[in-house]
């Protein structure tokens, strides 16, 4: 499902461009610009305070940008308030009104598009049981499990059929076991609509889960735009490399930079770090390198390569079920997060015994495994 | 469990129940003991006594004898006056609390929609007035509202109008002061309502395309329902038995049965009759009073279910 959007972007629905929102001096969003394609859905990626939520406020019209244009299937929606524009949001607390019934919650946009009577009551019947909330239409909100009560603000917010659907931490008040199941079915039921969606979320996990692209905010600003896997596999700043996933970082001068490899002088190695990409930039000038613990291999055997490799001992274990985390430490007291899965720590590794805390060990990657990032 | 757990344990339990005792034992001492004073002396006669009213109870020649008189209660029927006293009075409670309604739903929004810090002055500044005695700030008004008054001077001194206005001693003069002085009641149930609704609510009306009107109409007066009842309980059953603001502020035509109360009472001396009238005003007041109940604990329920 992920990959095909990047690949046509000829249909971009809505068009977010240079996008600032001030409050008194302080840019919660500074000069944000994205394009967001017809059908996709889209994760706004960021801890809290980045400036993900003023931005998704914007869209649905609760807040006005201080400058730029927000432009929607072709139309600008800057002075357009939010009853009327063709945006319809699930909020975090799903907002249900709790006076009305499941059915009259629904119905409630509904009634302000001028439909009859009977069309209303079709509309009703038809996301309600896209939701599979049939039988509980009768019943109020604070008769409903947190669940169903999602699956009520989902199609209440779906039934007006908008152009552009906002979904506000959607997982945000559910509980872990039911955030999983959840995230699937949102996902099945979105695409079956062919809604545009836009979502905002701090959980790495459900942005990946869920979007077919995903955006990281820091600070009002947007620092990486991609699919999932991009994102994850190239981050482009140190900030995108930490924030999503964990990431070990290694921080040197650059002494070798060309088209197709550059190589990185570390204090934390004895050798020099080789990546298989050039960089843009000049010899000597600070860089770090950021490499994924389960791009890492540890074994008890110097590993047969002239760079990327580093000795060290085994500090600390944690043990994640179907993973562990190695914590090496290294002769400079730097630690190297080695992740393994446990399929593979039960087996021998390199002809010794299982490896175990205070063993010597080293610990290795490919030339493709990490990123130089310069900032 | 060692005795001083089992100490704590009946400590628990009995102060459980003291909580509840306390406002039981209130209501026993200060309303039902004197409600049935009161009701005791509806069924007896008047004399020129000390006290001026038999007893019910009486023991002569080995024979126990209860003589309940309904007269009392007969001559509330028989007579108009008291008809109408009570039928105006109801009239009257509730034009004012209309009134309060429609005055005290706007302020209460108003202050609700306050940044919070400023909130808590807007509350003072409501309940500030109440600092002061309920007589004088009633005697106040007739300054404010007589002849030569406040309003009258301004108004003339202004050229607005070359006669002065007649208000005090009129049933315009008796709407003014119960509304002056029941508002805050009307306006802090109604506050206390609305400043926990929940904003998003709002934005989620106007997302699914409510205008602010409808969006008032449809979720924020629905949802304050319980508000406008409290209110308009706190200020209704009080006006109802108003005697200060009628007696001060209203005119001989303003009937109200507080006032033919203080009458019976004080000018006839008939206590049995001034206590009959009592005890079926608080009769009249007990469906209100039940309205006001089955909301609060509908409104405590909902709190339960939210949490």
């Amino acid at each position: 499902m992920a990959s095909s959007f990047a690949d046509d972007k000829k249909n971009v629905h809505l068009s977010i461009s240079q996008v600032v929102k001030d409050f008194d001096g302080f840019k919660a969003v500074n000069d944000v610009s994205l394009d967001i394609y017809q059908g996709e859905i889209f994760a706004l990626l960021g801890a809290s305070g980045c400036g993900k939520s003023t931005l998704l406020r914007m869209l649905a019209g609760f807040e006005k940008p201080t400058s730029g244009d927000i432009i929607l299937d072709g139309q600008s929606m800057l002075d357009v308030p939010p009853y009327e524009r063709p945006v319809n949001m699930m909020f975090q607390s799903y907002a249900l009104f709790p006076h009305m019934t499941v059915e009259q919650n629904i119905a409630f946009g509904l009634k302000h598009d001028n439909l009859s009577r009977p069309a209303i009551a079709n509309k009703v019947e038809e996301v309600l049981n896209l939701v599979r909330m049939t039988e509980y239409a009768k019943r109020k909100p604070h008769q409903l499990s947190g669940g169903q009560q999602q699956r009520v603000a989902l199609a209440r917010s779906l039934a007006k059929e908008p152009k552009l659907l906002l979904l506000d931490e959607p997982m945000g008040a559910l509980d872990k076991k039911l955030r999983t199941q959840m995230q699937l079915e949102i996902v099945d039921i979105l695409e079956a609509v062919e809604v545009t969606c836009v979502m905002v979320t701090h959980d790495q996990e459900e942005a990946m889960t869920m979007a077919s692209r995903v955006g990281i905010m820091d600070q009002g600003v947007i620092r990486q735009v991609g699919e999932p896997v991009d994102v994850y596999e190239h981050p482009n700043s140190r900030m995108t490399a930490e924030f999503i996933g964990s990431v070990n970082i290694f921080e040197g001068t650059l002494s070798k930079d060309e088209s197709d490899h550059a190589e990185l002088i570390c204090d934390d190695l004895t050798v020099a770090i080789h990546a298989s990409h050039g960089v843009v930039g000049s010899l000597g000038m600070p860089m770090a390198y950021a490499v994924r613990p389960e791009k890492i291999q540890i074994k008890r055997r110097a590993p047969d390569q002239p760079c990327n490799w580093a000795k060290g001992t085994i500090k600390d274990i944690a043990y994640l079920g179907s993973h562990s985390i190695y914590h090496v430490e290294l002769a400079n007291e730097k630690i190297v997060l080695v992740s393994m899965a446990n399929s593979d720590r039960w087996s021998e590794v390199d002809d010794g015994p299982r490896l175990s805390w205070e063993d010597e060990v080293y610990v290795y990657w490919a030339d493709d495994s990490g990123v130089m990032l310069n900032s | 469990m060692n005795i001083a757990q089992v100490f704590t344990q009946t400590l628990k339990q009995s102060g459980k129940k003291l909580v509840v005792l306390l406002p039981f034992s209130w209501l026993l001492v200060f309303f039902l003991i004197p409600f049935l004073i009161v009701l005791q002396i509806s069924f007896s006669e008047s004399r020129i006594a000390q006290p001026p009213f038999t007893d019910l109870t009486s023991f002569v020649d080995d024979v126990y004898t209860i003589s309940l008189n309904l007269f009392n209660y007969i001559d509330l029927y028989e007579y108009d006056l008291y008809l109408s006293g009570y039928i105006s009075s109801v009239k009257i409670a509730f034009t004012a609390t209309t009134l309060c309604l429609l005055i005290g739903y706007p302020i209460a929004y108003a202050i609700a929609k306050l940044p919070p810090h400023t909130r808590n002055l807007a509350l003072m500044l409501v309940i500030l007035p109440s600092w002061t005695s309920f007589l004088i700030r009633i005697y106040a008004w007739i300054g404010i509202l007589k002849q030569n008054g406040l309003i009258n001077n301004a108004l003339m001194g202004l050229g607005v109008i070359e006669q002065p206005l007649e208000i005090l001693h009129t049933p315009i003069a008796v709407y003014i002061g119960i509304v002056y002085a029941y508002l805050p009641f009307m306006v802090l149930p109604i506050y206390t309502n609305l400043v926990k609704h929940d904003s998003s609510l709002l934005e989620a009306a106007a997302d699914l395309g409510a205008r602010p009107i409808g969006s008032f109409f449809k979720i924020t007066l629905p949802l304050s329902v319980s508000g406008i009842v409290a209110g308009s309980m706190l200020v209704f059953i009080p006006s109802v038995g108003e005697f200060v603001i009628p007696e001060l502020l209203g005119g001989p035509d303003t009937l109200m049965i507080g006032k033919l109360l203080w009458s019976e009472f004080f000018n006839a001396r008939n206590w049995p009759g001034a206590s009959a009238v009592a005890v079926v005003m608080l009769l009249l007041l007990i469906l209100p009073i039940t309205i006001f109940q089955r909301y609060q604990a509908k409104d405590l329920e909902e709190q339960a279910n939210e949490h």
